[in-house]
Parts: C-alpha cells; structure tokens; sequence
C-alpha cells in the first residue's frame, strides 16, 4: 500500500482515510502507546533509583537458579528460556494473523493454540521463579540478597523487581485470556461470518507488545 | 490509493507472507543469544568492561524491539502516517531516560558529599545472617511489606 502512494498526497482534507487502518487497529495503537509509557515509567523510576543508590545486588547472583538443578550457578538461562518461550509464541501469533489474512480458519486456530500454550508456559516459568525467589526470603519489602560489594542492599531491588515483574505477568496473563477469547470466537466461526480477521490482528498487536516489554524487562533486569 | 476503504477489504493485504517473520524470529533468537554469550564470557573473564557491555546491550535491545516492531507488528509496512503517530511521541524516552538518570545520579553524589554518615552506612558490611530463611520474623518485618 504504501508504495503505490503519490507525491504530495493531501491527506487531511478529506475523503481519504490518513492511517488506512480499521479504527479498532488505530486505538490499540493508542492504547499500547500509553501502555508504553506506564511500563516506561516504572522502568525509568527503577533506573532512576538504581543510579541513586550507592550499592546493588548483582542479578547474576540474584537469579542462577535453574529448575530441578539443586543448587547450581546458572546466572542467565532460565530467563533466556523464558524469552526464548515468549519470541517463539509471538511467532506462531504473527503465523495466525498471516492465516487469518487468508481466511484460513483451521489454521487460524491451530496457531492460536500454540500462541495459549506458549503464553501458559512464561507464566508458568514465572511462577516458579517468584517462588524460588520468595523461598529464599525475597518479597516486597524483604531482601535477603546483598549488594555486589557485600554492603548490605535496601529493599528497593526486590520491590522493583517483583513490582515490574508482576504488572509484565498481568499483561501475560490479561494476553492469553484474550487469546482464549479470540480461539473461542475463531472457533464459533465469528469471524469467517463478519468475513475479517481484524480482532486476531488487534489481538496480536497486544501480545506481541507483551513480548516487547519483555524484552526491556530482560535488559533492565537480568542484563544491566 | 483508494478511497476510505479500510476496514473489511481483506483483499488488499496480499503481502502478508512468512518468510520475513521466520526470518525476524532468527534474529530476535541471535541478539538474544548473542546477549547471553557476552554476558556469559564477561563472568569467567571479565574482559568486556560492563560500561562497555551496558552500551551494547542497549543497542541489542533497541534492535530487538525494532523488529518486533517493524516486523511482528507490521508497523513498517503501515502507511508513514501511522508509523509517525506512533514514533514521534515515542523520542519522548530519550529524554525520559537521559534527564530521570542523570537527576538519580545527582541526587546520589549530592547526597554521598553532604551526608557523611550515609555514605559510612553504605560502605559497611552486611550482618553475616544474610540470605537465611528467617523472613517471617517480625524483626525483618519493614513497613510497607505486603503480606
């Protein structure tokens, strides 16, 4: 679409859509751009207490832990499992907006399953790691891990991680009842009689900005 | 271009095809792995500085989020109306981050200058009984603790 635009095109007299996107498609726009500025802010707060703070606990030895493994010294892999999880699920959810494209509905359905398991897999991951984390003495408000430099941490740490973690984990898991909803429409074959595949598209446009946020969230955190 | 016709013409977006999303997926799970080498190699031998790794782990990440963006989104193949709606109140972070880094920065090497007690406190050792599992005591109650 974008090619065949001519020079010069007046957009905003009239008569032409300026987005030429469905409207539902533009306010998710919108909504997540406001979304990103919530999670931007907790992430910069976080930052700008962290730069603020004298000492910090070294997240390679806040978060080694593997599951089943006892206790080893694996800093790193259990989180890049879990974005690993997250990527792979934001692929087959572009797969289903490409067969909704098509209007393939069993396949529409085959890759919103995957995208539902993919989703009920980070949070599983999640859960257990806030378990571990909470067994070891961690919570809002409690930190049992000391700064890099052996000096004792404040609490900021764990109420940053488990507060940004958490509101992430709402997103997952508010994305996966949507996706639920979208397989249950898919399935009842709402959207073969509306003749579009819009709301699968509105649908990923929200589960892959969770896989966005992660992605900040894996750096802040788990990187930095 | 046509005129309003947007939503429900499935017929214009012919162009929707796989390969470039297996192909995002690749490189998405490069950066990524990439990231985790660096940081895996910085441990055992310290040799990239972590400013350094900070600065490129950035960069990583604003790559990863561009084609996620770009791709998985499918904002690049949006009309440059869109794409600007969405980017320009995006710059916005480059100053967000800049300014509330620099003033947390300030505040602390006001604060280590003026208060010579807090910058002693920082410095000591934390108690040996650290790490145990003694969290429901009341002693390591604080306020504001959820529970």
């Amino acid at each position: 679409m974008a090619h065949s635009v001519p020079a010069g095109q007046k957009w905003w007299s009239g008569g032409k859509s300026p987005f030429n996107v469905e409207y539902g498609k533009l306010m998710m726009w919108y909504f997540l751009m406001s979304d990103a500025f919530t999670f931007g802010a907790f992430l910069i707060s976080y930052g700008s207490i962290r730069f603020a703070t004298n000492g910090w606990p070294d997240p390679n030895e806040v978060f080694r832990a593997f599951p089943l493994m006892g206790e080893t010294h694996l800093p790193l892999v259990f989180v890049s499992l879990m974005t690993f999880i997250l990527i792979m699920s934001s692929v087959t959810m572009v797969l289903a907006v490409a067969a909704g494209h098509q209007n393939d509905r069993k396949k529409v359905t085959f890759y919103m399953i995957l995208t539902i398991i993919g989703g009920f897999m980070f949070l599983g991951c999640q859960a257990w790691e806030w378990t571990h984390l909470h067994s070891e003495g961690a919570w809002w408000g409690k930190n049992p891990f000391v700064n890099a430099d052996g000096s004792a941490a404040t609490t900021n740490f764990t109420n940053f991680f488990f507060t940004i973690t958490g509101f992430h984990g709402f997103h997952v898991f508010s994305g996966v009842i949507i996706n639920i909803i979208m397989l249950i429409k898919n399935l009842r074959g709402d959207f073969d009689k509306r003749g579009h595949y819009l709301m699968i598209e509105k649908a990923g446009l929200y589960w892959h900005f969770v896989d966005l946020v992660w992605v900040f969230v894996f750096t802040c955190f788990y990187l930095l | 271009m046509e005129n309003i016709q947007t939503a429900g013409s499935q017929h214009h977006e012919p162009e929707f095809n796989t390969k470039p999303i297996w192909r995002t997926f690749w490189i998405l799970l490069g950066i990524t792995l990439v990231e985790l080498v660096l940081a895996t190699i910085h441990l055992k031998t310290g040799f990239p500085p972590k400013f350094v790794l900070n600065g490129v782990y950035l960069i990583l990440t604003c790559a990863k989020a561009f084609y996620i963006i770009a791709e998985f989104m499918h904002l690049r193949h949006e009309l440059k109306n869109l794409i600007m709606t969405v980017a320009i109140p995006a710059t916005l972070f480059i100053w967000f981050i800049i300014s509330f880094l620099y003033e947390g920065n300030s505040y602390k090497e006001l604060r280590n200058r003026y208060d010579r007690h807090h910058l002693e406190m920082s410095k000591e050792k934390a108690p040996a009984a650290e790490g145990e599992h003694e969290g429901h005591e009341p002693a390591a109650k604080k306020p504001g603790a959820a529970e």
